[in-house]
C-alpha cells in the first residue's frame, strides 16, 4: 500500500458505496492490528516509519468511509481526480426553491444582529432552522439513498450523470448547513466557543 | 525487546509500575518503604535536591525552593498560568514564552523539575529489578496539547528515560479495567486528578479500546478545590482574629509560610470530609490559636462551581461520540479528587448511573501505562488501543482564519496533506503558522509553532509546489515533512516551538540535570529526623510566645531546657539523640498543648453564644 492507493482499496472494497458497517469495522481492527505502531516497536527503524504512515492512512481510510457523507464526498474527489482536500470539492449553491426564503433568513439574521433578539425573533429563527435542518436531512437522505444506489448500478458510461447528481445535491447541503450554523450561532452566541468548523 | 515501565507523572502523586511476567497481571512498585506514591514535589535546599516525601516536609520551612504542581506549568506559556502564580510561593517568571521558575537565583523549566521526579521512580524501578532500565511509557491528560506532551517527553529524557509512548491517562485507565475485563461496551471514564480534568468515551469490545471522544480541561482539579478552601479560611481567620492581627500588623496573606500552611490544611479537611460530615481545624498561630469546626457542606457550597465546569467537557465528549447517557454501559471514576462525594454526586446525575471505582482512583492510570508498556514489549498481543487526538489541528491562514486539518477526536496516528506556493516571484522561504484548538481564529487557539520551509528553488510566484504532510503520532505528537513537488527533493522544515524548549536546550539540560539526593536510607532518616525536630521547635516557639502565661513557671523551665537540648543537638549527624530530644520536648509541651486547646475551645464557645444572642436579638 501506498499514499497513492485509494480510501475502498485499503479496505479491499470495489468503488461502491454500498458498505457494510460491520464488516467495515471488522477490517478495520484486522488492518490496525497489522499497522498501528503499537505492534511495531521491535521492527526496524525503516519498517516502523512505513507502518506509522500506512496506520495513518488506514484510520483515515475509515474515518472517512464510514460515514456515508464523507464516502460520497471522497468518491466525487476520485472521480475528478482531485487527489488532496485543496479547493473546496463543491461551491455551496442555494437549493432554487428555497432563494426567497433563504433571502428573508438573511434578512432576519441582519436585524438581529443589530437590535439583538426578542422572544418573537427569537421563535422565528429557531423555526426556520428547524425546517431547514429536515430540508438537509432530506437532501443527505436523497444522497445515501436513492443516489447512492443509482451509483452503485450505474454501467460506467452513466456515472458522469451521476456524479453531477451527487455534487448538485452536496452543494445544496454545505449551502443549507452554512445558513443553519448562522442561525445557530445567532440563537446561541455563547456557543460560540464550540465552533467546530464545519465550513473548512 | 527490554523491558519497559509505565509512569503515571500526575499533578499531586507520581507512581511506576510494571506487569508481572508470571501472573500478567500489571503491579505498582513501591519504594522501599512500602510507599507507592511518591509526591511529585522537588525541594532545592543546601543539602540537596529533595523528592516526594522528603520534599514535602520542605514545603512550609522552604516555601520559596520547594516546588509542586509542576505539571500545572508543564508546556505553558507564562501568559497562561500568570493568574494563579500569586498563589504558588515559589516564583514563577517569563523566559523565552515559556514559564520558569526561580529557585536562589537560578532558572529552571518545569521539564527538568518533572525530571528529578521521573528520576526517583527509574532509581526506584531499577532497584526492584536490579538492572538499567531506559523505556517507559508515561501517561498524560487526554487534553494535554502538543506542547504539553512535547514537555513530559522532555522531562523523560532529561531523566535519562526513554519516553517509548505517551498514553492518555483515562485511556490507561480503561486498559487497567479492560485487563481485568471489568466492563464491555460503551464507557465513560471521568477522570479528576489534581491538577487536570479529563472525560473520555470509550467503546471496548473484544480487546479492542476504541476512544470515540475526549475531552477536558488541563487547569481543573484538587489544586483548584484546595485553593477555594484555602482562601475562604484566610478569610475567615481575617474576620475572627482582626483585633490580633491588627494589634501585631501581621498580614497572613503575604507569609508564604502561612499560606503553605493554610494549603495543606484546606486540602487535610477537604480529604477527611470526603468520609466525615464534619471535622474540627486549629491552627496555631504567633499570637493567637484558629479553631472551627467544617462541615462537608461547607466544603460543597465552596467547590460546586468547579464542579460544575466539569460537566461541559462531558455533555460535549458525548455528543462527539455521538452518544446519549443511556446509551452508556458503564461510568469509571480515575483520579483522586473523585474521592470527593459531591463529584460523584453531580457525575451519577449527569450520566444517570452510579459511577464505579473497583480499581483505587490513585493507582489505575499506573497499572493501565503498565499494560500499555507490556503491549509495546510485546508481552500482551490480543488487546488492541485505539487513541484520538483531543483538539483540531490547523494552519493559520488569510486574515488570521483557522483551516482546520485534522479535527478533534480523529484516532491517532493520523495524516494530513496540504499543498502550499510561493506568493512573491523568487521566494524561497514559505512560512507556516500550526495551532491546535477550537476557535475559529488563531489568535484564540494555542500556537504550537512556526514552521520554515526553506531550500526552494527560485521561481515565479505560485509555481513552486509544496506538499506538507501533517502527521500526529501515536503520542499525539505533530511531526511535519515538506516535499517541493516539482523537483521531489525534500524542503527543509525548521520548527521554532512557541512554547517549548528546542532541541538544543533539552540537550543541555541533559548534560546538567540534577541529581537528587540520591543519600543511603540512613542519611534520608538523618534528614528527616532534623525535619521532624525543626517542626516540633517551630511549633513550640510559637506555643511559648502566645501561651506562656498559661504554664507554671516550673514547667516554662522544663520547657526551655527541653528547646534549649534539642537546639544543640539538632544540627548534629547523633540521629537517635536528636530523634530523644524530640520526644522529650513534645511530652515536655503536653500539658501545655492540652491548656491551650481548651482555651481555644472556650474561645470558640464563647464566639458561638456571642452569635446566637445576636441572633435572637
Amino acid at each position: 500500500m501506498s499514499q497513492t492507493v485509494n480510501y475502498f482499496e485499503v479496505f479491499g472494497l470495489p468503488r461502491t458505496l454500498g458498505i457494510d458497517a460491520g464488516q467495515l469495522q471488522a477490517k478495520f481492527y484486522e488492518l490496525s492490528r497489522r499497522y498501528h505502531p503499537d505492534f511495531q516497536q521491535s521492527a526496524p527503524p525503516a519498517e516502523q516509519e512505513r507502518a506509522l504512515t500506512l496506520s495513518a492512512l488506514v484510520n483515515t481510510a475509515y474515518r472517512t468511509l464510514r460515514d456515508p457523507i464523507a464516502r460520497i464526498e471522497y468518491l466525487v474527489r476520485l472521480e475528478e481526480g482531485r487527489d488532496t482536500r485543496e479547493g473546496s470539492a463543491v461551491k455551496p449553491a442555494a437549493p432554487p426553491e428555497l432563494l426567497e426564503e433563504i433571502f428573508e433568513v438573511q434578512e432576519m439574521l441582519e436585524d438581529a444582529k443589530a437590535s439583538g433578539l426578542d422572544d418573537e425573533g427569537r421563535n422565528r429563527l429557531a423555526a426556520e432552522r428547524d425546517r431547514l435542518v429536515a430540508r438537509c436531512r432530506q437532501e443527505e437522505e436523497l444522497l445515501t439513498g436513492a443516489l447512492a444506489a443509482d451509483w452503485d448500478e450505474a454501467s460506467p458510461a452513466g456515472r458522469p450523470r451521476v456524479v453531477a447528481a451527487f455534487k448538485a445535491a452536496l452543494a445544496t447541503r454545505a449551502y443549507l448547513r452554512t445558513v443553519i450554523d448562522d442561525l445557530e450561532a445567532a440563537l446561541d452566541p455563547a456557543g460560540e466557543t464550540d465552533v467546530t468548523h464545519h465550513r473548512h | 525487546m527490554s523491558r519497559i515501565i509505565g509512569i503515571d507523572l500526575g499533578t499531586t502523586n507520581s507512581l511506576v509500575a510494571y506487569v508481572d511476567d508470571t501472573t500478567g497481571l500489571p503491579r505498582i512498585i513501591p519504594d522501599e518503604r512500602g510507599r507507592a506514591l511518591l509526591p511529585s514535589i522537588v525541594s532545592f535546599t543546601p543539602a540537596g535536591v529533595l523528592v516526594g516525601d522528603d520534599a514535602r516536609r520542605q514545603l512550609v520551612r522552604r516555601p520559596h525552593s520547594t516546588v509542586y504542581s509542576v505539571k500545572r506549568l508543564m508546556g505553558r506559556s507564562y501568559e497562561d498560568v500568570k493568574d494563579e502564580l500569586r498563589y504558588l510561593p515559589f516564583s514563577v517568571k517569563p523566559a523565552e514564552g515559556i514559564a520558569k521558575i526561580q529557585i536562589e537565583g537560578r532558572e529552571v523549566t518545569p521539564p527538568e523539575i518533572s525530571a528529578v521526579v521521573l528520576r526517583a521512580l527509574k532509581e526506584r524501578a531499577e532497584k526492584h529489578f536490579g538492572e538499567r532500565l531506559e523505556k517507559a511509557v508515561v501517561t498524560v491528560p487526554a487534553y494535554f496539547n502538543d506542547s504539553q506532551r512535547q514537555a513530559t517527553r522532555d522531562a523523560g529524557r532529561i531523566a535519562g528515560l526513554d519516553v517509548v509512548r505517551i498514553v492518555n491517562e483515562p485511556t490507561a485507565a480503561s486498559l487497567a479495567y479492560g485487563l481485568h475485563r471489568l466492563y464491555e461496551g460503551r464507557i465513560a471514564v471521568y477522570d479528576l486528578g489534581g491538577g487536570t480534568f479529563d472525560v473520555s468515551i470509550l467503546h471496548v469490545k473484544d480487546g479492542v479500546f476504541e476512544v470515540l471522544a475526549t475531552n477536558g480541561d488541563t487547569h481543573l482539579g484538587g489544586d483548584d478545590f484546595d485553593r477555594v478552601i484555602m482562601l475562604w479560611l484566610l478569610e475567615d481567620i481575617q474576620a475572627r482574629h482582626h483585633a490580633d492581627l491588627a494589634r501585631t500588623c501581621v498580614n497572613l496573606a503575604e507569609d508564604p509560610e502561612v499560606m503553605q500552611e493554610l494549603r495543606l490544611a484546606a486540602e487535610a479537611a477537604k480529604v477527611r470530609l470526603s468520609s466525615v460530615e464534619r471535622t474540627t481545624l486549629t491552627l496555631p498561630f504567633a499570637d493567637f490559636t484558629y479553631h472551627r469546626e467544617i462541615t462537608r457542606a461547607d466544603i460543597e457550597r465552596l467547590i460546586a462551581s468547579l464542579v460544575e465546569k466539569t460537566l461541559g467537557p462531558c455533555r460535549q465528549a458525548l455528543k462527539d461520540a455521538g452518544l446519549t447517557p443511556s446509551a452508556l454501559d458503564a461510568v469509571v471514576l480515575v483520579g483522586g479528587s473523585t474521592r470527593v462525594p459531591l463529584v460523584r454526586r453531580r457525575v451519577e446525575e449527569l450520566y444517570g448511573k452510579t459511577p464505579k471505582s473497583q480499581l483505587d482512583p490513585d493507582l489505575v492510570v499506573a497499572l493501565g501505562a503498565a499494560v500499555q508498556a507490556q503491549i509495546l514489549a510485546g508481552g500482551i498481543t490480543d488487546m488492541l488501543l485505539l487513541d484520538v487526538t483531543p483538539l483540531s489541528l490547523g494552519i493559520e491562514t488569510l486574515g488570521g482564519i483557522v483551516s482546520v486539518l485534522i479535527p478533534r477526536n480523529t484516532t491517532i496516528p493520523t495524516s494530513a496533506r496540504e499543498m502550499f506556493t510561493t506568493s512573491v516571484d523568487g521566494q524561497t522561504i514559505v512560512d507556516l503558522h500550526v495551532v491546535q484548538g477550537e476557535r475559529e481564529l488563531a489568535k484564540d487557539c494555542r500556537s504550537l509553532a512556526r514552521f520554515e520551509l526553506s531550500g526552494i528553488d527560485p521561481m515565479p510566484a505560485g509555481m513552486p509546489k509544496i506538499e506538507v504532510t501533517f502527521l500526529i503520532d501515536a503520542n499525539g505528537i505533530l511531526v511535519v515533512n515538506a516535499r517541493e513537488q516539482r523537483s521531489g527533493k525534500a524542503a527543509s522544515v525548521e520548527v521554532r516551538p512557541t512554547y517549548g524548549l528546542v532541541e538544543a536546550d533539552v540537550e543541555r539540560m541533559i548534560e546538567d540535570s540534577f541529581t537528587y539526593a540520591e543519600a543511603d536510607v540512613e542519611t534520608r532518616l538523618l534528614i528527616e529526623t532534623r525535619n521532624e525536630a525543626e517542626t516540633v521547635l517551630t511549633h513550640v516557639e510559637r506555643a511559648m510566645r502566645q501561651g506562656r502565661e498559661l504554664v507554671s513557671p516550673e514547667e516554662r523551665a522544663q520547657i526551655d531546657a527541653a528547646v534549649r537540648a534539642l537546639s544543640e543537638v539538632r544540627d548534629t549527624d547523633d540521629r537517635e539523640r536528636i530523634h530523644d530530644c524530640t520526644i522529650a520536648l513534645n511530652r515536655a509541651t503536653e500539658h501545655l498543648a492540652e491548656l491551650m486547646m481548651d482555651a481555644a475551645l472556650r474561645a470558640a464557645v464563647q464566639s458561638k453564644r456571642a452569635d446566637e444572642i445576636m441572633e435572637s436579638s
